[in-house]
């Protein structure tokens, strides 16, 4: 970590996280690298932290100790917002939508834009401009709604997916991380919704996206890079072209040497 | 859900969203029918007498007092919240006010005597301390809902049996009637335009702004995320748990402005008259489309529901029905409007 200067260091970089709930101990050292362009795959059995690293990252946990720098500035996160402000951002499991508002509002929800002036002063929200800049966003990303005015509980499994990335890219950030983003859907939904993840990576080179899933093939189909965790620790991180599937199901049970 | 996700489309495609139900998009439809056969009822069965200009005015008077705390009630109960104590706070409001009102406007032999040389100045204070009262007693409930988060029903179930109690120590259980005549004249028996009895011009003016906080503001938007999905509200940043709060005290407030319109329409409290007042202002916001669910909510329904409790209790009274049927009926109604809310929201 010494030899890094500030320019080379990489986007991310957890050291030694440890979090225990009680005495049940969720993380024990876990340690993690994300690089500007990369989709980075967590991988790991239920209950081996990915969740909470995770939390960790975005600001949702506070550990117990270990440190968490963004190109190489150690920071400390207490709230989500504090980690939203360094420009990381949760697609989280059950998407933290709100479903009778619509995909705009769900878009800008604790960011609203208001209107100028007297208006603006009562807290009149903004809704032109904030329906325009949610649809030029679910353009980008290829996604089609109807109405942007309806609420976000009509949709589709995909839709709301759909809507829950886009909020999260909004707003220019560097960090992305997508808690399996395609557990719940149907395979249609889970492809478009890989594709959205590709179209990012290519589309978005100054961002690091890291993925959560427990989809193997996914990995190999979309990630650069993919970290296995065991036991909370990151006990091995691998290049996707230099992996195979069965070399990954080996580290993750803990069957491999 | 299953059937629409397991259909075959085109990959980029998302599905087309599901059509809102009639419902939805107009919430107050059925309680606004159901209001107009009231009156239609009424008003045919009872020689005139129901739809009399003095009777109507007494309606809306009623109405006004269940319109202004049903306006907050309907903030509070889109972020599936309740608050039934709002009876009591209105009552310990409108007691402390009388209070320092006879305390201020004159010496104790001219008050004892109905005289209130300083009536001006005793209204003032007496308003003031009322409606603070009503915020601090709001105030408690949205500390120990939001802050320490006790479950809002039980905390306001003891908040409406402690508050009324509250007020009955301080008036020893009687009432207290020696309020300025002069608080009638200008506000509670007063017309705006020689129509519309002020009262009801200040409930329209709270309805109005609580339309338009509700409908076009960040503070509107942000009520309406906290009932729908609590967790994804705190995590877009917003702060939760302050926003409830506030939400609790200002129904309190507004339960101290209706007690204040009890003290300007009688001048003299009424502790024992107020234990419906949580059911009434429950029962219009459920009638008007919130629901108790959390996450959906319009103002313009609750004005709507506002009028069929009094519109009922009236109606019932006219046509020589013991009123005691009132409660009964808004019973059965609001199950039945609950019911259906609940239908809805298993889809």
């Amino acid at each position: 970590m010494s030899t890094h200067t500030a320019a080379e260091a990489p986007l991310l970089k957890v050291d030694g996280i440890t979090k225990a709930y009680g005495r049940v101990i969720a993380l024990d050292g876990a340690s993690l690298e994300l690089v500007a362009g990369e989709c980075h795959a967590l991988v790991g059995d239920n209950g081996a932290g990915k969740s909470t690293l995770v939390k960790v990252i975005s600001g949702v946990v506070v550990p117990d100790s270990g440190t968490i720098a963004i190109d190489g500035n150690d920071t400390a996160f207490v709230t989500p917002n504090d980690a939203r402000a360094v420009g990381v951002e949760t697609v989280y499991q059950d998407l933290a939508i709100a479903l009778h508002l619509n995909a705009f509002e769900n878009v800008f929800l604790g960011r609203e834009l208001k209107r100028t002036g007297v208006l603006g002063r009562l807290g009149v929200l903004d809704r032109r401009a904030m329906r325009s800049r949610t649809t030029e966003l679910l353009t980008s990303l290829n996604a089609r709604l109807q109405s942007a005015e309806l609420p976000v509980g009509s949709y589709s499994g995909g839709q709301r997916q759909a809507v829950a990335i886009a909020r999260s890219i909004a707003w220019g950030q560097r960090i992305l991380i997508l808690d399996e983003p395609t557990a719940a859907l149907g395979v249609p939904q889970k492809k478009m919704v890989l594709d959205l993840i590709a179209r990012l990576r290519r589309e978005r080179p100054e961002m690091g996206i890291l993925l959560i899933t427990h989809d193997l093939p996914h990995v190999f189909e979309i990630a650069d890079r993919v970290t296995v965790m065991r036991h909370g620790r990151a006990v091995a991180t691998l290049r996707t072209s230099e992996t195979t599937e069965h070399e990954l199901i080996a580290s993750i049970t803990g069957a491999a040497a | 859900m299953n059937a629409r996700t397991r259909s075959a489309r085109p990959a980029e495609d998302l599905g087309q969203p599901l059509k809102r139900p009639f419902a939805d998009r107009f919430p107050a439809a059925w309680i606004t029918a159901a209001l107009v056969i009231s009156v239609i009822v009424f008003s045919a069965f009872t020689q005139g007498r129901f739809a009399s200009a003095s009777n109507l005015n007494n309606i809306l008077l009623d109405a006004a007092q269940t319109l202004i705390i049903a306006v907050p009630m309907t903030f509070i109960i889109i972020t599936a919240g309740i608050d039934l104590s709002v009876g009591s706070t209105l009552i310990l409001s409108s007691v402390v006010a009388a209070w320092v009102m006879a305390q201020v406007s004159g010496t104790p032999e001219q008050v004892a005597a109905f005289e209130y040389p300083n009536a001006g100045v005793g209204i003032v204070t007496g308003i003031v301390a009322g409606l603070l009262v009503g915020l601090a007693a709001g105030a408690l409930n949205g500390y120990l809902i939001a802050f320490l988060r006790l479950p809002a029903f039980v905390v306001t179930l003891a908040t409406m049996g402690g508050y009324q109690g509250l007020a009955l120590v301080m008036t020893g259980g009687t009432n207290l009637v020696n309020v300025p005549p002069v608080l009638q004249r200008d506000f509670g028996a007063a017309k705006l335009f020689g129509v519309v009895p002020l009262p009801v011009v200040l409930a329209l003016v709270i309805a109005a702004a609580g339309w338009f906080i509700l409908r076009f503001t960040v503070s509107g938007m942000r009520t309406l995320a906290i009932g729908s999905n609590i967790e994804g509200a705190r995590r877009a940043g917003i702060r939760v748990r302050l926003h409830i709060f506030w939400l609790y005290a200002l129904t309190g407030l507004a339960a101290g402005v209706a007690g204040m319109i009890d003290l300007a329409r009688f001048l003299s409290t009424s502790v024992e008259a107020h234990g419906q007042d949580a059911l009434d202002a429950i029962s219009a916001v459920v009638l008007g489309g919130t629901s108790l669910f959390g996450g959906i909510g319009n103002i313009p329904g609750t004005v709507v529901g506002s009028l069929l409790p009094s519109v009922l209790q009236n109606g019932f009274i006219q046509l020589h029905l013991a009123p005691f049927w009132q409660p009964v009926v808004l019973a059965v109604v609001l199950i039945i409007a609950i019911g259906y809310d609940t239908l809805r929201r298993r889809g």
